[in-house]
């Protein structure tokens, strides 16, 4: 087997005082969609633009494609691709101008008609840039990083802000990408798109990586623990919820009671004695298997959405 | 350089779709033209080169003001660090913006020329080879002063602030608006230290005294100096990133553009005879023949 296309070993960054990245470190494999899942601030788009060569790193070794980012030469700018997360293009610029003009720099290059069709974005060919909306500038960003057919390309949130049928769209693109067997390095930090689309996933939070692996292993990696989401007729205190059989943690939000627990049937069999001997009652429950959100809150006992 | 050709076309259909741009680059020309020809020329065709000479070269250091903003307003939107992805140059980015400037301000000056020649029945053309060289020349040298400036401010709000200033003295104190000899004394020396003056009498010289390139050579090595450092120091200086903050040891590179200006001034201030050329050309256009050494020292 190969080495890894995207080599990141104790990298260090620092803003002033703040510490962004404490030695952050990962591998991906080529053909591989690798996610850096983290909530805002959790140092994702700082590796990234180290990874790009938008940023100098303060301490660590890097490589992409064997070539080091910390000299952004031409010949590192041929092999990748980028969606920035903050980035835009001139008001008046066309979709097919930009392409075009993009397609232009690159000795490798796809031609833009087709890409302009792949994407969806035909129609829109002599519209300006200002023009567009959200999820078609996001998926002109998205045809503009393919067009030297990058070997690495980089996704830095690339849903961030799209609606919910957008960022479908969105999915289903990168999707065909993984099927291409392109290499992608996605930062996210949305639960569904890491699980989706991400053949492995590294979890980032202040700067460290927590832990890595697909995302089925670490979710068999957390404490074995089932998610159990229920609405009651009166409310309860959180407290009195946690003495249940087997319940390892519980919190509520809106009216939703969030129980984890290690044993379920022990669970309910508990909660509905409880309820009937309080005159309380069950207006619903739903059991899912614990998500990446789950194990992010194990591993450091927050929400991604904190 | 195929990089800053692309660009370049690309950057000329935008400013073609801007009406900021139409109307400053073409409109505000000709309502000077207009403006001065019509009020000081209308009756004394002699008039007409010397009024059409200040024209020109408010014309051509327009160049400044446009650039500046452009490319800090990309910086600032996130726009110029799309292109650092790709493999693209603070060179061909900057050349573009130069190149780009001085093809579309070619046609302003062009229309200049026409009007002035059917209009205002200007009877010569002055020395076309000089007046080119200059009108090449300061497009250059102002938009690449105006580079500089993007490169060593961080906002849009603070670069028209100095584009302000700078423009302010441009226009009022090189004798582009007022004759240079109308001016007080002290403000014609302090003049003799800013590239607009130079750009103003080079013009003067080529289309009042029709004379040739070699008499304005001072004018010419100044400017040409001036364009190859301010475009050599804002390759330096320039930065992709909105959050990437100018530093000191930058705005003093940036300074050193002025100093073909500065030592000018001060070989102008003791040796040269700009004030006395320009008050001739100046006289030239009543008709009157300038008393010799009548220009207080």
């Amino acid at each position: 087997m190969s080495g890894p296309i995207i080599a990141v070993h104790n990298l260090t960054k620092s803003y002033g005082p703040v510490q962004a990245l404490r030695g952050v470190s990962f591998e991906v494999q080529e053909g591989e969609v690798f996610g850096l899942l983290g909530p805002n601030g959790a140092g994702k788009t700082s590796t990234v633009e180290i990874l790009e060569g938008l940023r100098p790193a303060d301490g660590g070794i890097v490589s992409v494609c064997g070539l080091d980012p910390q000299m952004p030469g031409p010949a590192f700018k041929q092999e990748i691709g980028a969606v920035l997360q903050a980035t835009a293009l001139p008001d008046k610029i066309r979709v097919s101008e930009a392409l075009a003009m993009f397609a232009s720099f690159y000795k490798r290059r796809r031609d833009p008609a087709s890409l302009l069709k792949r994407f969806g974005l035909e129609e829109k060919r002599n519209t300006f840039y200002s023009q567009l909306s959200g999820g078609q500038k996001q998926r002109l960003a998205l045809a503009m990083s393919l067009v030297n057919e990058p070997r690495v390309l980089f996704l830095d949130e690339p849903t961030a802000g799209l609606d919910p049928q957008v960022r479908r769209e969105i999915y289903s693109i990168i999707e065909e990408l993984k099927q291409e067997t392109k290499t992608i390095l996605l930062t996210t930090h949305y639960i569904e798109e890491a699980e989706k689309l991400c053949d492995r996933v590294a979890i980032v939070d202040q700067g460290r990586v927590i832990t890595q692996g697909t995302p089925r292993e670490l979710k068999q990696r957390s404490a074995g623990t089932t998610r159990i989401e229920l609405r009651l007729a009166h409310p309860e205190s959180d407290a009195a919820l946690k003495q249940l059989e087997g319940v390892a943690d519980c919190h509520a939000s809106d009216g939703v009671y969030v129980v984890h627990s290690t044993r379920v049937p022990q669970t309910i069999v508990s909660l509905v004695h409880y309820l009937e001997a309080n005159g309380n009652e069950l207006s619903s429950l739903d059991i899912a298997a614990p998500s990446l959100e789950d194990v992010f809150l194990e591993l450091t006992g927050r929400s991604l959405r904190d | 350089m195929r990089n800053a050709w692309t660009l370049t076309k690309v950057r000329m259909h935008l400013a073609l779709r801007n009406r900021a741009f139409i109307f400053f680059s073409l409109i505000f020309p000709l309502i000077f033209l207009f403006l001065f020809l019509g009020l000081f020329a209308r009756s004394n065709t002699a008039a007409v080169p010397y009024m059409l000479a200040s024209v020109l070269a408010i014309t051509v250091m327009g160049s400044f003001w446009g650039l500046s903003v452009q490319l800090v307003t990309f910086r600032e939107q996130g726009i110029l660090r799309r292109f650092r992805i790709a493999p693209v140059g603070p060179g061909a980015m900057l050349a573009s913006s130069i190149l780009s400037n001085y093809i579309l301000t070619l046609p302003t000056v062009a229309i200049e020329f026409l009007l002035a020649r059917r209009v205002f029945h200007m009877s010569e053309w002055g020395n076309v080879g000089g007046i080119f060289l200059l009108v090449t020349l300061g497009i250059v040298t102002f938009a690449a002063l105006g580079l500089i400036i993007a490169s060593v401010t961080n906002s849009t709000q603070e670069t028209q602030v100095i584009n302000q200033i700078l423009w302010s003295a441009f226009l009022f104190l090189s004798g582009a608006t007022l004759p240079l000899p109308m001016l007080p004394v002290w403000l014609q020396r302090f003049a003799l230290f800013l590239p607009a003056t130079y750009l103003v009498t080079g013009f003067e010289r080529v289309m009042v005294g029709r004379v040739g390139v070699t008499h304005i050579g001072a004018e010419i090595i100044a400017l040409a100096v001036s364009a190859f450092l301010a475009f050599f120091l804002s390759q330096q200086l320039f930065r992709w990133e909105p959050e990437a903050k100018v530093g000191t040891r930058a705005k003093v590179l940036g300074a050193a553009t002025i100093v073909p200006f500065l030592l000018l001034g001060l070989w102008e201030s003791t040796q040269g005879n700009l004030r006395a050329t320009a008050r001739t050309d100046f006289l030239s256009m009543e008709g009157k023949n300038p008393a010799p050494l009548s220009v207080p020292r």
